[in-house]
């Protein structure tokens, strides 16, 4: 890990290295499926100060770089997915109204693009990876990061296989002696103009639809020549970059303490990658919205449960669905605490951070869709105030998404289609 | 022994043909209007990527497994190939897989096998050589010789490498990298002209039909001989085309082009990559290796009783199998031979025949920790049938149905509930008496007389036809009518890449009367596909694709 910043490198706002070019500002959404409890989930206050629900206790937990975790962490209460009639699709209505805006008009479809694919197209074009997909679930054919239907991006499932992408040979250690170029990383450049003189021949024969798949294969094209370019031009000049050391043994899977392992791993190597701003964009997916988490011996999945449990009558809620909101919480506070335990500037890596954890739904055994549980984490510079309790009041989840954007730095003033559109930011976050 | 015995069988069916068709009978194509839909783009499929490789390149060539994912749609991987595209992390890692390819196919032992020049120097780039190779690789690769430029622009990149590393085949390398990333490799371009006998019909051009008919028979790219047949313009005469169908159905690569249609059919692909999980405590049986062998137990029936040419519709009744020890622990029978493969035929005496009883099936359609007669019934209405079972309501109270726990103790019970609902019962009538058949077999599709103490009542109807067991479903299958028309378009939509457009329903109607009338032989069904006019003409180029979110 790099050595914690003097203060005589920062500029007086401890924002910026001295030479002038400011920390980057990074974007990441994390995902849980099947919702929470949400009596149990919710803080009765609002604003600051309130005292953490049963379902968000692991949260209470003390920073190694000061602080507690609770206080980097704001709770999005009571935002709704709207309908306008559409059908709510089990657990695909709720995710694609928050990520995406819109509503499905058929399952399993893709109706818009996705947050974090929306912040790439903006910031992602100027680090090595345009966005990090992550997944704890052993399932390299989903992640909930779509540009369309079509474009979808796969995700990192194995530790030790985002550790090679990003830290194997390729990767331009500072803090290994003098940089020199890769004659074979100016010949792979070549390789691309090649097949890039291929694009206009093959344009002329093809159809409407396949010119959008083709100028999407182009585009990729485009973002890899970024990358060896930004190969050929050295280590990044950031005080917090360090090598990750190797993961050790992974073991992918949906048992609870598969996914726990792998979502520690991957945190840890994302937190590394970050620092060296190898992405400023990056998804993770903890569990899939039909959540498939289970507990070694036992019959049944997180989602089966969360229907097929009785409500115990004694306390009001399915126990042994809820034991896995307290893993899913748990993880979220891992995966947080991770990123702020790398000291960056005046302060972590988190405080240069956006990160959006979410569900698909509120309570899983109905399906529903009203108040959806939100939480952001990281200040994002300073942008915004962290540590309080907003209840949406049945407003739209899109205000959060919008609230995002703009904070990202993109010039967006309406987010979402029919009633789902948003033109009120979040203010209470707002620093 | 086995293998030779289907050989045979293949050349007799295919004599009989050609007799046939020297009749003027069985080998015209069905003669019924079509307006054909459109075509597009395929993106390679990952399994297919890796075939190209190494019928091109070299079998000892391997191929990352870090490949972007395929697309499925329609229930078919084949279908989703017209839709796919590349991502940024997508083309990373076909990048990384070019170069990863492209070293071990000209390392130092293999390079004389490709290379069929020598350099004047290995330190240094060598023009004609490196032209002669770029040329007859690219042609291979891209399915259609290599344009001037597109050659041109190899060669280049080879000279370049090659005096800058001094190292000839690291040139080549590079050259060969260049074709590997082309979207002209990675995507199969279909293309369409005016047929000149019929000016107002699109078909597809010959050296378009060549890539077609190998995708769809062989699952790879064409051969030396189909690509000349492509590129002389016989693909689309009748006689050219005939030609080269009655020589790949008779190919020993057809085994691969049905293995390949099947896996995508019946979604095996989850099998490789590692999704069909089961709880160790529970299954402790259960093993990756055990399911793999379970996968190919059931394409290894497939393949064999096809190409021998029987009935498909037995597949769902037949005895006969394949087994390895590992399985025969699994199944609980004996196995004589101690590693690899032998015939097996189900006894009598056994509940299981066909291939819904194979454990391949059962442990897909189930969950990690139990099995699921919901499922199970899902897939012989949906995949088997064709018929389409809407998605469950959104708001519903499933507490009472699946709790294992108190008095619901077999599956039969906590589903009967279901089916007390009217929200429910529409669709669970549809699925739950095929799936409840399978009841005995569970979450790994092993044997078991009983479910939380109590028997398991495995009787039931399907469409009208009431059974006892397995077995009984398994014949009702069978005999239902909507058998053998579904696999008609199941297949059709595979070899074209998309549903079938409206134009195209008589000809469905068509080959599903000559598909049961050729007593229901796939390869049968497959020569009349490729002889039809739904896969040799096309309505032209797709437009857009809809957004899925409407006004």
């Amino acid at each position: 890990m790099g050595l914690p910043l003097l203060d005589c490198f920062l500029n007086a706002n401890g924002t910026a290295l001295a030479q002038g070019a400011p920390l980057p500002l990074r974007f990441g959404a994390w995902m849980w499926g099947c919702g929470v409890n949400p009596a149990r989930w919710t803080p009765d206050t609002e604003g600051a100060g309130f005292e953490l629900p049963v379902e968000l206790q692991a949260l209470d937990r003390e920073l190694a770089t000061g602080g507690k975790l609770r206080d980097q962490v704001s709770i999005l209460s009571g935002f709704d997915v709207r309908l306008d009639g559409r059908p709510n699709f089990p657990h695909t209505a709720g995710l694609m109204g928050t990520l995406t805006g819109s509503l499905p008009l058929q399952d399993y479809t893709v109706p818009a693009p996705t947050l974090d694919t929306i912040i790439a197209g903006e910031i992602g074009g100027s680090t090595r990876f345009r966005s990090l997909e992550m997944s704890c679930t052993g399932n390299p054919n989903q992640s909930y990061s779509y540009e369309s239907q079509s474009v979808f991006n796969a995700p990192e499932i194995s530790p030790i296989a985002l550790y090679t992408r990003v830290f194997g040979p390729e990767f331009a250690d500072p803090n290994a002696g003098p940089f020199t170029p890769d004659p074979r990383v100016m010949l792979r450049q070549s390789v691309l103009s090649a097949v890039k003189a291929d694009r206009d021949r093959l344009l002329q024969r093809v159809g409407a639809h396949d010119k959008e798949r083709l100028d999407q294969y182009f585009t990729s094209v485009r973002q890899l020549e970024q990358q060896l370019d930004i190969l050929l031009s050295g280590p990044a000049d950031l005080e917090s970059c360090a090598l990750a050391p190797a993961p050790g043994p992974e073991s992918p899977g949906t048992e609870v303490g598969q996914s726990m392992a792998t979502n520690r791993l991957m945190a840890s190597l994302l937190s590394f990658a970050l620092a060296c701003d190898q992405t400023r964009v990056f998804s993770m997916m903890f569990s899939d919205r039909i959540s498939g988490l289970r507990q070694p011996g036992s019959s049944a999945q997180h989602h089966q449960l969360t229907h097929d449990e009785a409500l115990d009558p004694a306390v009001g809620y399915q126990p042994e669905a809820t034991e896995f909101v307290y893993v899913s919480m748990e993880a979220w506070a891992d995966f947080v605490e991770r990123l702020a335990a790398i000291p960056e500037g005046d302060g972590t890596l988190l405080d240069n951070c956006l990160v959006f954890g979410h569900s698909d739904v509120s309570l899983a055994k109905a399906h529903g869709i009203t108040g959806i549980p939100m939480m952001i984490a990281g200040t994002a510079q300073g942008a915004l105030r962290p540590g309080v309790h907003v209840a949406g009041a049945t407003s739209p989840t899109t205000r959060v998404g919008l609230t995002v954007q703009q904070i990202m730095g993109l010039n967006t003033e309406s987010w979402g289609t029919r009633s789902m559109e948003a033109t009120q930011p979040v203010s209470e976050i707002l620093a | 022994m086995r293998t030779i015995n289907f050989t045979l069988a293949r050349l007799t069916a295919a004599a009989g043909l050609l007799l046939l068709g020297a009749a003027g009978c069985s080998s015209s194509p069905p003669a019924v209007p079509v307006d054909a839909g459109p075509v597009a783009l395929r993106r390679l499929t990952a399994e297919q990527f890796t075939r190209n490789v190494h019928d091109v390149l070299g079998e000892h060539v391997t191929v990352p497994s870090r490949i972007d994912p395929d697309d499925r749609r329609s229930g078919l991987l084949a279908v989703g190939a017209s839709f796919a595209s590349v991502t940024p992390s997508g083309f990373e890692k076909y990048e990384a897989a070019a170069a990863a390819v492209a070293e071990q196919a000209l390392d130092a032992s293999h390079r004389d096998d490709l290379v069929l020049c020598q350099p004047t120097a290995v330190t240094t780039s060598d023009e004609a050589c490196a032209r002669t190779f770029i040329e007859r690789v690219g042609r291979r690769l891209f399915r259609r010789s290599l344009t001037q430029a597109e050659t041109d622009a190899r060669v280049e990149i080879a000279n370049q490498a090659a005096n800058t590393l001094r190292d000839f085949y690291a040139g080549l390398e590079l050259g060969l990298m260049s074709l590997l990333v082309s979207p002209e490799f990675l995507f199969r371009v279909e293309l369409a002209e005016s047929d000149p006998a019929r000016p107002s019909t699109m078909r597809l051009t010959s050296i378009s039909m060549a890539s077609r008919l190998s995708y769809l028979l062989w699952d790879s790219s064409p051969d030396d001989e189909l690509l000349a047949a492509g590129e002389n313009g016989d693909l689309v005469t009748d006689n050219g085309l005939a030609a080269q169908v009655e020589r790949m159905l008779v190919s020993p690569n057809l085994e691969t082009g049905i293995r390949a249609i099947f896996s995508d059919l019946y979604d095996f692909k989850q099998f490789d990559d590692g999704l069909v999980r089961k709880d160790g405590a529970l299954f402790p049986v259960y093993t990756q290796t055990l399911v793999e062998e379970a996968k190919e137990q059931t394409l290894r029936t497939i393949v064999a009783h096809l190409t021998a040419d029987e009935d498909y519709r037995d597949l769902f009744t037949t005895r006969e199998t394949f087994m390895t020890r590992g399985l025969g622990v699994a199944y609980r029978v004996p196995v004589a031979t101690a590693s690899g493969w032998e015939p097996y035929s189900f006894p009598e005496e056994s509940p299981r025949a066909g291939l819904l009883s194979h454990i391949s099936f059962n442990a897909l359609h189930s969950h990690p920790g139990r099995s699921s007669a919901t499922l199970r019934g899902k897939f012989v209405r949906e995949v088997l049938l064709c018929q389409d079972i809407p998605t469950p309501p959104a708001n519903i109270d499933f507490s009472i149905v699946e709790n294992t726990q108190g008095e619901l103790r077999t599956a039969r019970e906590r589903l009967e509930k279901h089916v007390s609902s009217p929200a429910c019962s529409g669709c669970h009538t549809l699925t739950d008496p095929i799936g409840l058949a399978l009841e005995r077999f569970d979450a790994i599709g092993m044997l078991r007389e009983e479910e939380n103490g109590a028997p398991i009542d495995v009787s039931g109807e399907l469409d009208g036809i009431a059974y006892e067991d397995a077995i009984g479903m398994g014949q009702a299958l069978r005999d239902n009518p909507a058998l053998g028309p579904c696999l008609v378009r199941t297949l059709f939509r595979y070899a074209v890449g998309r549903g079938p457009e409206a134009g195209e329903e008589a000809l469905l109607e068509s080959l599903a009367e000559r598909f049961a009338n050729s007593g229901y032989r796939v390869t049968e069904l497959l020569r009349e596909i490729v002889l039809s006019d739904g896969f040799r003409t096309t309505s032209g180029p797709r437009d857009a694709e809809p957004s899925g979110d409407g006004p």
